[in-house]
């Protein structure tokens, strides 16, 4: 994808992470996306919770299939190795590249074309897994960058700029991640800064697959009347079903939880993740009542952390793979050598 | 009366129909086993359809004291368990051959043929009478018929009661029911039955230390010493057993004795294009990562193979080749991924393939693969088929070089991306024209943006069309290159001889006996067996070096030599095809008859006319 590099100018008086970076130090080259774009908002806050949460850029690992979504992770963390591969299979690709090297911090950016067409199996099949990775659809109900067609998260009645009003029932991702046994399912708005980087911080902490669904209105195809994913029907719609909190591991703030939160959640690197303004009876642990609850508010848009389970092995807990990097583990662990073959080989005669 | 075959000794051809589904496998590789332990070079072929129950079967036995052991296509006994097919059991006996049947009922007149021996064994009355269960009734029928063909063929019944043993060392009931059967069948034919048959077995020291293993498991067994951690696949016929063997070892050799984990990471995917995708995921990471598949498979991976290739990732795919088009016969064997795997996915792409003949081969060049993928930083194809993959072969025994370091390829540590200026992917390359790759993980000097998007040398996105060409023109070299590190053809010359023959894979053993037939008929040719792709420079040589050479090979479309045609400058009315396809395992009368027809017996061959390409035999008829 085409790229512009940013001109290096840091302000003195910028902030410094736990591991003395500043924003910039997060930041990737300049966006080519239409001005205005929802997901140029995502990469701002991606950009800000990697940055507090203080990963160090090389242990990152950013990658995206194909769409204008896809393009984003050019614009974040350029220190960190990217991996821009093909339409749809992005959940595959991070799954091999999980199992080689657990060690790393996996972000995945999608689209709702790229999720929820082309590579619905894998992504269904990466949440099952429960590949340790923050998985971000930025979802604004069409296909951008080939000029405007419904993409399978498009709303019934939706109409293309065009005025061409969709008739298939879309598929809501977080609905179908839940289905399907996910183990963190958050929905924000791009627009909405404040509830999406506490919600991207829990989802990188989360032991497993976290699925991020971010409304992220297209202002080139997708911004008109009628539409349901424009800017104006998004913050007319949306509704904050739970605002969460993150707390990173080891502050001792445990104490204040109890006072101000309704649930907190307790992730499985010692973080914690704090719910405020739950509605009643809403609990983010409980799958059945969040899938009823987001049934029954259907018409509205119901963001927030929706669910959260820490309590689920990923994909190396079940397959009891090092606590390291399969790729480091030495050749004479991995070949048994001649005197064993020797001895197979009677097993042979 | 009937005719009688001259007694011979370890030579000849048996075959057994059975029903599938009913154990007929495990009496039927009893007998190759015991005969292998006899020290009689043998080969056993299982002609299986794709079912799991019901439909007819069979196994062939070939039994060669001159080591010849690719598929007869005489029988001279057939062991007829399956009344469904018994009219076809019936007309492929050789004539003065025999033929084995369950006397427990009647023979149809029609089934009668004057120039076959027939021998009566009630195996379903006597197994009725002696088991109770069903079940086992239907299974020891299979023992028993074994017992029978010890006594007929003189099988050494010492080796036969220790495999028993070994078999059912666990199992004390198993082993009693199976000595019953095995007895009843024997001293049924020890007392009706002329023991032996003309056609019998004597010990022999042919085999030495060879060992008997299947094409599969001799792969996975390449990956674990290779050192693949990550394998990624999705279940298909007749691949799976590759993985299945690639985790029973794993379970065996990768398990850390001081911790318990798993050295390894298995994933069955939700289909092949996750399967590819997760190998090249892995091995970007740095793992060593291959997927085993079949030609439907290799469908599905065209897309990512392409990524693989452009943003030059090693990836290593078990292609164990099946009778295609579209699910084709999923049971049967083919070399019709040639052409697939050569140029798999759109816009031009070039890969790297490996012709494994034998099992013991699948074994050497496992890690052959994982060097050259890494090396080349690129896809490497094993391109097995089902012939090699499923079938036990009598091979050498596998040997294991203990200084074996992998290879792999250009790959910067942490110090090295330390001190570098810039990282450029793609720039500067080494003299096979591969550019050094980082790990993620490592330094953030040496982050870049792997993307099968248009791409300058430095890795920056481009539409330029220069800079483009640039790359892709690098890559063609880079794939050129790589011919000098396959494996190099295997050239057998004759004295004088002015044909060659070419071929690759299991075909081996079917047109190395073709060759000596051919000479002893006055015809001498030369052997040539491809082991890899890109062509090495020898093998535009040899071609040059003959007047013109058969290619033998099994699709119908003469893959191997449309290679041939598109990858040297050979003349393409050099090449000739002889093609079996109909997807079973080659026959050297496949290859003699075809080119017998094409030669005159006479070594002073005459160089064809422009046009003799054009005559292209099928021998599919014999199927």
């Amino acid at each position: 994808m085409p790229s512009i590099a940013k001109p290096i100018a840091v302000h003195p008086s910028l902030h410094r992470n736990a591991i003395g970076l500043n924003l910039r130090d997060y930041e990737g080259a300049m966006s080519t996306l239409c001005a205005g774009c929802g997901h140029d908002s995502i990469t701002a806050a991606i950009t800000r919770a990697l940055w507090e949460l203080s990963i160090e850029p090389h242990m990152i690992a950013k990658l995206s299939g194909i769409g204008c979504s896809s393009k984003t992770p050019t614009y974040f963390v350029s220190g960190a190795h990217g991996f821009n591969s093909a339409h749809g299979r992005m959940a595959a690709i991070a799954t091999g590249a999980n199992a080689a090297n657990r060690e790393l911090t996996y972000i995945g950016i999608s689209g709702d074309g790229d999720s929820l067409s082309i590579g619905l199996g894998h992504l269904c099949h990466a949440i099952r897994r429960n590949v340790n990775m923050l998985y971000v659809i930025e979802n604004n109900g069409v296909y951008g960058l080939t000029k405007g067609q419904f993409s399978a998260s498009a709303d019934v009645g939706s109409k293309s700029k065009r005025g061409e009003a969709n008739r298939m029932a879309p598929i809501d991702p977080a609905m179908l991640a839940l289905s399907i046994g996910a183990t963190f399912v958050a929905r924000s708005f791009s627009g909405d800064k404040e509830q999406l980087v506490p919600i991207l911080k829990a989802a990188i902490a989360h032991r497993g697959f976290a699925l991020v669904d971010v409304i992220s209105p297209c202002v080139t195809f997708n911004d008109h009347n009628g539409s349901t994913k424009s800017y104006l029907y998004t913050r007319k719609h949306m509704q904050k079903t739970t605002e969460a909190d993150f707390v990173p591991p080891a502050t001792e703030i445990l104490a204040t939880i109890g006072q101000s939160g309704t649930t907190t959640v307790t992730m499985h690197d010692g973080s914690v993740v704090r719910f405020t303004a739950v509605p009643k009876d809403y609990d983010p642990t409980n799958r059945q009542q969040v899938l009823n609850y987001l049934q029954q508010n259907h018409d509205a848009i119901a963001t927030g952390l929706l669910y959260v389970d820490e309590s689920v092995a990923d994909l190396h807990e079940m397959n009891r793979t090092p606590a390291t990097s399969l790729s480091r583990v030495p050749q004479e662990k991995l070949c048994p050598g001649a005197a064993a073959l020797n001895e197979l080989q009677e097993d042979f005669r | 009366m009937h005719q009688l075959l001259r007694t011979r000794v370890n030579d000849f051809a048996l075959k057994l129909a059975n029903v599938n589904g009913t154990g007929s496998a495990s009496a039927n590789s009893l007998l190759m086993q015991a005969i292998f332990r006899m020290g009689i070079p043998v080969s056993g072929k299982n002609l299986f359809p794709s079912n799991i129950q019901g439909l007819p079967t069979w196994y062939e036995i070939r039994v060669n004291k001159d080591g010849y052991t690719a598929r007869a296509l005489d029988y001279d006994l057939m062991v007829a368990m399956n009344s469904q097919t018994y009219a076809q059991d019936v007309a492929e006996v050789r004539e003065g051959g025999y033929l084995l049947y369950d006397s427990t009922w009647p023979l149809d007149p029609h089934l009668i043929r004057e120039d076959v021996n027939y021998l009566a064994v009630p195996f379903s009355k006597m197994c009725n009478e002696t088991f109770k269960e069903a079940r086992e009734r239907i299974l020891m029928k299979n023992i028993a018929y074994a017992g029978t063909l010890v006594a007929l063929l003189d099988v050494d019944m010492g080796v036969v009661e220790q495999l028993l043993d070994e078999k059912f060392s666990a199992k004390k009931a198993m082993r009693e029911s199976n000595t019953k059967a095995l007895r009843l069948g024997y001293d049924f034919a020890k007392e009706h039955l002329q023991c032996p048959l003309p056609f019998h077995l004597e010990k022999m020291d042919a085999n030495g230390d060879k060992i008997l293993i299947d094409g599969n498991t001799a792969a996975a067994l390449g990956c674990v010493y290779a050192g693949a951690t990550v394998a990624a696949w999705y279940p298909i016929t007749p691949s799976t057993s590759c993985m299945d063997a690639f985790k029973e070892f794993c379970e065996k050799y990768r398990k850390d004795p001081e911790t318990g984990d798993n050295n390894f990471c298995i994933l069955q995917a939700e289909d092949e294009l996750g399967a590819i995708g997760m190998v090249i995921g892995a091995s970007w990471n740095g793992a060593r990562a291959f997927t085993s598949t079949s030609g439907p498979g290799i469908s599905l991976m065209n897309e990512l193979l392409g990524l693989a290739y452009y943003a030059e990732i090693p990836a290593v795919i078990v292609d164990v080749q099946r009778v295609g088009p579209s699910t084709g016969m999923p049971t049967r064997t083919q070399q019709g991924d040639v052409m697939e795997a050569a140029y798999a996915s759109h816009g031009d792409t070039k890969h790297i393939l490996l012709f494994p003949s034998n099992p013991a081969e699948c074994f050497e060049f496992a890690p052959k693969a994982f060097d050259l993928a890494e090396r080349f930083q690129t896809p490497v194809f094993l391109m097995t088929d089902l012939d090699i993959g499923m079938n036990d072969w009598v091979v050498p025994r596998l040997t294991w070089d203990g200084t074996y370091v992998p290879d792999r390829g250009r790959v910067l540590n942490q110090e090295q991306v330390s001190q570098l200026a810039k990282f450029q992917r793609y720039y500067p390359e080494d003299e096979n024209f591969v550019a050094a790759r980082t790990l993620p993980g490592m330094h953030s000097k040496g982050a870049f943006f792997t993307r099968g998007s248009g791409h300058n040398k430095f890795g920056g996105y481009t539409e330029t069309p220069a800079e483009y060409q640039e790359v892709v023109d690098r890559l063609l070299k880079k794939h050129q290159a790589a011919a000098k590190f396959v494996p190099a053809p295997v050239i057998v010359k004759q004295p004088g001889a002015r044909v060659g023959i070419i071929t690759i894979g299991g075909c081996d053993p079917a047109v190395r006996e073709a060759v000596d037939l051919l000479a002893a008929r006055g015809i001498a040719a030369d052997y040539m067996r491809i082991r890899g792709f890109p062509f090495d420079s020898s093998v535009e040589d040899f071609i040059m070096h003959h007047n013109f050479c058969f290619v033998v090979e099994q699709n119908r479309d003469a893959q191997l030599r449309s290679l041939l045609v598109l990858e040297t400058s050979v003349p393409k009315d050099r090449l000739r095809s002889v093609l079996s396809y109909g997807g079973f395992p080659l026959s050297a009368r496949h290859v003699v008859d075809p080119i017998l027809g094409q030669v005159p017996p006479e070594p002073q061959t005459v160089a064809p006319k422009t046009d003799s390409n054009l005559r292209t035999v099928k021998s599919d008829s014999w199927e």
